[in-house]
């Protein structure tokens, strides 16, 4: 039993560090332009199909090196030609268009690399359960832990001390304010969509070694991230690194004693955490409320 | 009669021709008569929507759960209740109202994109009830095993089962209760507080009117129309999917209104019976019709944010 118990917590913390992991890269685009990025599981597959496809050319690690940066052009690209005309109108809008991006992401990895699922080999050092007794922890998931614990460290620290971070923190506050101190806002924004799109890429990579590939893959991991940010608290990136990790902890215990209800569950914790903190677990007061 | 006035009546009474005849003039250009019902069902479904984003302002991106719970309410009624369709209809209208008016008391604070995702988030709860729970709901199947009902009333039986067109007139009768209720409420002096909320919330609340509980209850009537339409599109398949609660259902509703146009009364359903023939028509002739489909949001939140009728507005005024 407390195997079956420690096993399944370990699931929730790997889970809930890979939601981390995307709904950080959703937030960074949504705190500072106010865009609910819907194609952000388009991107992660994207991510993911990227990597399989250089993984023979350059191996595990190449991959993993060279693929988030790849997708983070291609949001790059997207930012600029379809999402940038839109940063002056309603957030419905943004929200559409992304939401038909989604559509053609989808429909595209389909189209380029099939339907069929594409199975992923992980390098043998990795692929290798750590002991006898705790066999559910292979050093892969271990990695993808640690992988999102020095991705979110980068992240933060950038966030805190470089200056494009100090400009991307200040934005969210106050996008007018900071224009007018002579940031080029449409670059600040078009670099902070790149970085959430690489978070993005990055997931894909990660999630490629664990779960394999499928076109559909990217909707199914969105609403959790969507969940992660509600309950941490919109506007707080220490927020969304809290929900993230709640509902994976917390749809893992539940498998434990209610399998069915492991997805429900993460439902459920939102509701709460509207009911009794509307503004979410870290959220500011007023923050787009 | 003022020519503004002799116009409205006129487009009125060309919607209405166009509606009635629909069964004549619809298969020699190459359509069917359920395809009618289907654009009527979904057309009302997007101007449920319309009715909270396009006069209210607020943007809910989980209608398509109370479409949904609509539609799974008036099977269950068939299928465990009485065979019988105005009773399904009612069922299913208040299953959707009411989850919604629930719902609606979480979250009628939040605004703008933090109003639209916890919409998404709860709306996908229903979509996981009904995948999960297959030994009531059917599962990834649907709920089958039921058939809508002839009409019983009194002195003769109406047969809509198997009579498409039939079927058609009975929608459109319960599109036109649907929809004068809907036009009824608007012109009221409620209509145009929902009005003022969409122009400028901040003043309208420096007029005393109670934003939350406006919204809210805009929120619920919009559930009830949405739970209707699911109702009937229920009837319609003899089929509740679960498909039909899932978020990207929403999308395409809030499409539906933004391509015909937002602003107008009718634009939905002009934005519906675009959508639906032009799904209809890619999807019999390239299996990536999502990437087209994708494709017409992206081109008009590009080109036409102002939906159809806006555009042809834009053009007659210029």
């Amino acid at each position: 039993m407390l195997q079956l118990l420690l096993f399944n917590v370990t699931n929730g913390v790997i889970i809930g560090a890979f939601y981390v992991l995307m709904a950080l890269g959703l937030s960074l685009i949504l705190n500072l332009s106010n865009v609910i990025n819907f194609a952000h599981g388009g991107f992660l597959v994207v991510g993911g199909y990227i990597a399989y496809t250089i993984t023979p050319y350059v191996g595990f690690w190449g991959a993993l090196l060279i693929a988030p940066p790849l997708t983070a052009v291609i949001g790059l690209v997207v930012e600029r030609i379809l999402i940038r005309p839109l940063y002056g109108r309603d957030p419905l809008y943004s929200l559409l268009l992304t939401f038909g991006l989604a559509f053609i992401l989808e429909d595209g990895t389909r189209f380029i690399w099939g339907a069929q699922g594409k199975p992923v080999s992980v390098p043998p050092l990795l692929s290798q359960p750590l002991s006898y007794d705790f066999f559910f922890i292979t050093g892969y998931r271990l990695f993808m832990v640690v992988m999102v614990i020095v991705a979110v460290g980068v992240l933060f620290a950038l966030l805190r001390y470089s200056r494009l971070g100090i400009r991307i923190r200040a934005g969210t506050l106050d996008l007018e304010t900071v224009s007018a101190l002579g940031v080029n806002v449409r670059t600040l924004r078009s670099l902070n969509f790149a970085a959430g799109i690489f978070l993005a890429g990055l997931s894909g990579v990660l999630a490629a070694g664990q779960l394999g590939l499928e076109p559909t893959m990217g909707a199914g991991l969105l609403m959790p991230s969507f969940i992660a940010i509600i309950v941490g608290g919109v506007g707080s990136l220490t927020g969304t690194l809290l929900g993230g990790l709640l509902i994976g902890v917390a749809s893992g215990v539940t498998a434990v004693f209610l399998p069915a209800a492991s997805e429900a569950i993460m439902y459920v914790l939102m509701a709460v955490v509207l009911l009794v903190r509307p503004r979410g677990l870290l959220g500011e007061e007023g923050m787009m409320t | 009669m003022t020519p503004a006035n002799f116009r409205k009546l006129a487009i009125l009474a060309c919607v209405w021709a166009l509606l009635i005849l629909a069964p004549v003039w619809m298969p020699p250009l190459g359509g069917y008569t359920a395809l009618g019902t289907r654009v009527l069902v979904l057309g009302l479904a997007a101007m449920s929507v319309n009715f909270l984003l396009g006069f209210t302002g607020v943007l809910s991106f989980g209608h398509a759960a109370y479409f949904g719970l609509g539609a799974y309410g008036a099977g269950f009624a068939l299928k465990f209740l009485a065979p019988s369709t105005p009773l399904s209809l009612i069922a299913g209208t208040l299953l959707g109202g009411l989850a919604g008016a629930l719902l609606g008391m979480l979250i009628v604070r939040r605004r703008g994109v933090y109003f639209a995702m916890v919409t998404i988030a709860f709306g996908q709860v229903f979509y996981y009830i009904a995948f999960q729970w297959s030994s009531v709901t059917g599962g990834d199947d649907g709920l089958r095993g039921f058939s809508r009902q002839p009409l019983d009333l009194g002195a003769f039986k109406i047969d809509i089962l198997s009579n498409a067109d039939n079927f058609y007139y009975f929608v459109l009768f319960s599109f036109a209760i649907a929809v004068a209720v809907m036009g009824f409420i608007l012109r009221s002096p409620f209509g145009r507080t929902m009005l003022a909320i969409r122009e400028n919330e901040r003043r309208a609340r420096f007029l005393g009117i109670p934003i939350e509980r406006h919204i809210w209850i805009v929120f619920t009537l919009s559930c009830f129309f949405m739970g209707f339409a699911g109702a009937l599109y229920a009837l319609l398949n003899n089929f509740a999917d679960p498909r039909g609660l899932h978020y990207s259902q929403s999308g395409d509703f809030v499409m539906m209104a933004v391509m015909g146009g937002m602003r107008s009364f009718w634009g939905p359903l002009l934005g519906a019976a675009v959508f639906v023939v032009l799904q209809d028509y890619l999807s019999s002739v390239t299996v990536n019709w999502m990437s087209f489909v994708g494709l017409l949001f992206v081109l008009v939140v590009l080109f036409f944010p102002r939906g159809l009728l806006g555009f042809i507005r834009g053009k007659a005024a210029s």
